[in-house]
């Protein structure tokens, strides 16, 4: 692992009142990782998330992204960086239609949100329809958002996380609320485009068929810490993840 | 030095009565997530029941306390009547609606109070045995006032007391931070939002009772009061009763001081300043509690998309406008003008309402602005009418940016109560601010240049202003930009994760909606020849929702629709009663309860559904 990480986690800590959320984590996330974190509920996986989106501000320590510092940075920032996320609790535009959804992403990834001028329904047309038939939703360009089906919506999420063409892309429990099926193919989607775009992936997760099936390197919290981290067959043995953890779920 | 502490201990007084209003509109909104803007009206009505009753409770001197007891009471219960029969039913719908349903009642008590007690001052009652003053480090201070100063920090400890130490104040409290997880519990919520309103409402009216002895009672008190409690209650922070005492505090004491060093006009600022301090630093509050981390992105009602007529019925249209001042006579024309004005002013509240979703209860600051920026160039610039005619939306978007650099930092319900302060704070500078604005005397003589005074000439300016104005609006709601403001409406962190700086798109909608504005009060201006306080009141505002509430409200051709039938039922309101407000009020009651999708809602595309294609 000589190359350069693309993500740092360097120390870094998180309080809510009293309770120490995220404590003391560091991690590094190299190029072309698929990086699962893992833990029980109250772990701090989703508050780990929130400060890597930029959507909270750490106590302490610094996260980079390309050597570049960006712990306090609005979340549209770190997005303009290169890093796509999808909320666990799909969050999509749903008076738009699906096509719109994804026009609106493609323009603000160019920097035209702010024209006043254009017809916005006759510009990036094509890019759109082309970034929906990756995701198997181009049947369905015209629709409302709002009627969409969780595991469409879900596969919407994955566009605009996509739209703007990021490297490293963040997944937040992307598989949850859906039936195993459709797990399946889910992540056999995200997989095949995570190939085919060399992107770097992190991705929280309950289901650890999920997690073990396509995670190159696993992340185990608990408690605000990091507990263990290394491949899905060392994180498999460990003792301490199995007490903790594990346990209960293999 | 004495005179400042003097002038601080009469800053104290009023900041208890603050306290006391600000606390029940806190605790409301705390429990109930509704800001009541009848709060204003409930002291007001308050203070007139006392007076009433004051003087015909045959109890002698204590006739008086007798009477702002009951007098509260009563606006208790009319509170908690209020929240039964109106507020139940709009909980669940969008917020704008608990807004405007509110407001409705503040046009109809507005009224009420004026057909029971008349327009005029009402000197306020002696209260027995706190006539006299009290000599304080040598000067007299009345002794009511430090009466006043002891019962704020009394219902400040009760309300502690209540909050803290009752079964029902816990559950006010844990209803007030975690209504679902309340709800999980099994108690049941009903109760809980009546109490909270009876309780609230009860502040009000203590307020309101307790303001009898110390000033002359007049029906816009209710305006006065409730901007200053938004204010508090921002700056304290919402939902928190001790932010309001905290507030009320600061406030009192800040516009104690001003007084004493500032001129008239700008008190309003001072207090402007510290709410946008307070803003920058701590945007919840000094006392509030940020909103919880934005984990779970859920997702907002989903709202109709922009909807342009078809080109038949835009040709029809613009044809009949077009020789519309062939056909009719003048003084219909100057009406039609009239219509176009409030048309473009709607159309632009439309695209901050109904296409971004910001709820903005100032609007008419910017139409106002729009109209005294034409009339000050043209009066004291020395500019030639076209110019100033033009200059006016360029002063009112400068305002938007101004206001809306603070507003788009909230949203929601705390965006429209600071925009309404905003708007309030303008209205009081054009208001007093007497050399250059004229005060109430307004400006005269804004008539526009010869060549375009007879009345079709002006119809024409006035139609290329508004109609290509609203034109102008309609390819803004389909650009890029109009598209990612509809995005940030429907999921706001979902916008901001696709690289959209939300809070700088929302500024500019709210530049290009207070310039829009402008223009339409820069026609109305040149069309009356004057321009008034009257144009940026809330008032004012609330009609600009009401017409784009009656013409549709997700639909920018409901602007001009709703501005015709505006005029319309004006018209032939005013012709029956002068209670127009109470009309106005009833008909937002009606709108709001009845028919939330306006006129135009029934018309254009129906939702699309999945796998339907484009109906």
């Amino acid at each position: 692992m000589a190359e350069a990480p693309l993500l740092e986690v360097r120390d870094v800590w998180k309080a809510f009142g009293g309770v120490q959320a995220v404590a003391g984590v560091r991690f590094s996330v190299y190029p072309e990782d698929m990086l699962a974190v893992i833990g029980p509920n109250g772990a701090g996986k989703t508050t780990l998330f929130n400060l890597l989106t930029g959507n909270l501000a750490c106590d302490r320590g610094r996260i980079a992204f390309r050597g570049e510092r960006i712990d306090g940075i609005a979340p549209h920032r770190i997005w303009r960086l290169g890093v796509g996320r999808t909320f666990q609790v799909p969050a999509v535009f749903r008076s738009l239609s699906v096509r719109e959804n994804v026009q609106a992403a493609l323009l603000s990834g160019q920097g035209r949100s702010r024209n006043m001028a254009a017809r916005a329904s006759r510009l990036l047309v094509g890019p759109a329809d082309a970034l929906l038939a990756q995701v198997g939703l181009l049947e369905y360009a015209d629709d409302d958002c709002g009627s969409l089906s969780l595991g469409d919506l879900k596969r919407m999420e994955l566009a605009l996380a996509l739209a703007g063409t990021p490297s490293l892309l963040l997944l937040d429990e992307p598989t949850a609320g859906m039936s195993s099926e459709e797990r399946g193919d889910l992540m056999t989607l995200v997989s095949r485009i995570v190939r085919e775009r060399a992107l770097t992936v992190l991705f929280t997760e309950h289901d650890m068929e999920v997690v073990f099936a396509a995670a190159t390197r696993i992340l185990v919290m608990h408690q605000g810490r990091v507990l263990v981290e290394g491949s899905p067959t060392a994180v498999r043995e460990d003792p301490e993840v199995r007490r903790v953890y594990l346990g209960g779920l293999l | 030095m004495i005179a400042i502490l003097l002038q601080i201990l009469s800053g104290l007084t009023h900041a208890m009565i603050l306290f006391l209003i600000a606390s029940g509109l806190s605790l409301i909104f705390g429990v109930t997530r509704t800001i009541n803007f009848a709060h204003g009206s409930f002291y007001m009505l308050a203070a007139y029941l006392t007076l009433s009753l004051g003087s015909a409770l045959p109890l002698g001197w204590l006739g008086v306390y007798a009477a702002m007891v009951v007098a509260s009471a009563i606006v208790a219960l009319l509170g908690g009547l209020v929240e039964v029969c109106f507020l139940r039913r709009v909980y669940r719908s969008p917020e704008l609606y608990q807004l405007l349903l509110t407001f409705a009642l503040v046009l109809v008590i507005g009224d009420a109070v004026k057909f029971f007690w008349g327009s005029e001052h009402r000197i306020g009652l002696r209260p027995p045995g706190l006539e006299g003053s009290v000599p304080l480090l040598g000067q007299l201070v009345p002794t009511y006032d430090l009466a006043v100063l002891t019962v704020g920090p009394a219902v400040a400890l009760g309300l502690w007391c209540l909050l803290h130490r009752t079964r029902w104040g816990i559950l006010l409290r844990a209803a007030a931070s975690d209504r679902e997880m309340v709800a999980a519990l099994g108690v049941s919520q009903a109760p809980l939002f009546t109490g909270a309103f009876v309780v609230g409402s009860w502040l009000a009216g203590l307020a309101g009772a307790l303001q009898v002895p110390r000033q002359p009672l007049t029906n816009v008190m209710d305006a006065a009061i409730i901007v200053e409690a938004f204010v508090v209650v921002v700056i304290g922070g919402m939902g928190n009763v001790f932010g309001a005492f905290l507030g009320a505090v600061l406030l009192g004491v800040l516009q104690s001081l001003g007084i004493l060093w500032l001129p008239r006009e700008f008190h309003l600022v001072l207090v402007f300043l510290l709410m946008a301090a307070v803003l920058i630093l701590r945007p919840w509050g000094l006392l509030g509690r940020p909103a919880p981390p934005p984990a779970e992105a859920g997702g907002m009602e989903p709202t109709p998309g922009p909807f342009t007529p078809p080109r038949w019925a835009m040709a029809v249209g613009g044809l009949a406008l077009l020789v519309a001042p062939l056909l009719i006579p003048t003084f219909a024309v100057w009406v039609l003008v009239e219509i176009l004005a409030f048309a473009l002013f709607a159309g632009s509240l439309q695209l901050l309402v109904g296409t971004g979703g910001m709820i903005s209860f100032g609007h008419a600051a910017y139409f106002g602005l729009g109209a005294y920026g034409a009339a000050l160039l043209l009066k004291h610039g020395g500019v030639a009418m076209p110019a100033a005619f033009l200059g006016g939306p360029v002063l009112a978007g400068l305002a938007a940016l101004a206001f809306g650099y603070f507003c788009v930092r909230l949203r929601g319900i705390p965006f429209a109560m600071l925009t309404l302060a905003c708007a309030q704070i303008a209205y009081a500078v054009v208001h007093q601010w007497y050399d250059v604005t004229g005060g109430d005397n307004g400006l005269l003589g804004i008539w526009p240049a010869p060549f375009l005074a007879p009345a079709a000439r002006y119809y024409y300016l006035a139609l290329t202003a508004g109609a290509g104005g609203l034109l102008l609006l309609q390819r803004i709601t389909g650009s890029p930009f109009g598209l990612t403001l509809r995005a940030a409406r429907d999921q706001a962190l979902r916008c901001e994760a696709i690289g959209v700086d939300v809070r700088s798109h929302h500024l500019l909608a709210f530049l290009v909606a207070g310039a829009f504005a402008g223009l339409g009060g820069s026609v109305f201006a040149f069309l009356k020849g004057s321009v008034f306080p009257e144009y940026l009141s809330v008032s004012m505002s609330v009609e600009s929702l009401v017409t784009i509430l009656l013409g549709g409200i997700h639909r920018l051709a409901g602007a001009p629709v709703g501005a015709l039938l505006f005029k319309v039922l004006d018209t032939v309101v005013t012709l029956h009663t002068e209670y127009w407000q109470a009309v106005l009020g009833l008909v937002l009651l009606l709108a709001v309860l009845a028919f939330p999708k306006g006129v135009m809602g029934f018309l254009g595309p129906r939702r699309r559904v999945r796998g339907g294609g484009r109906g």
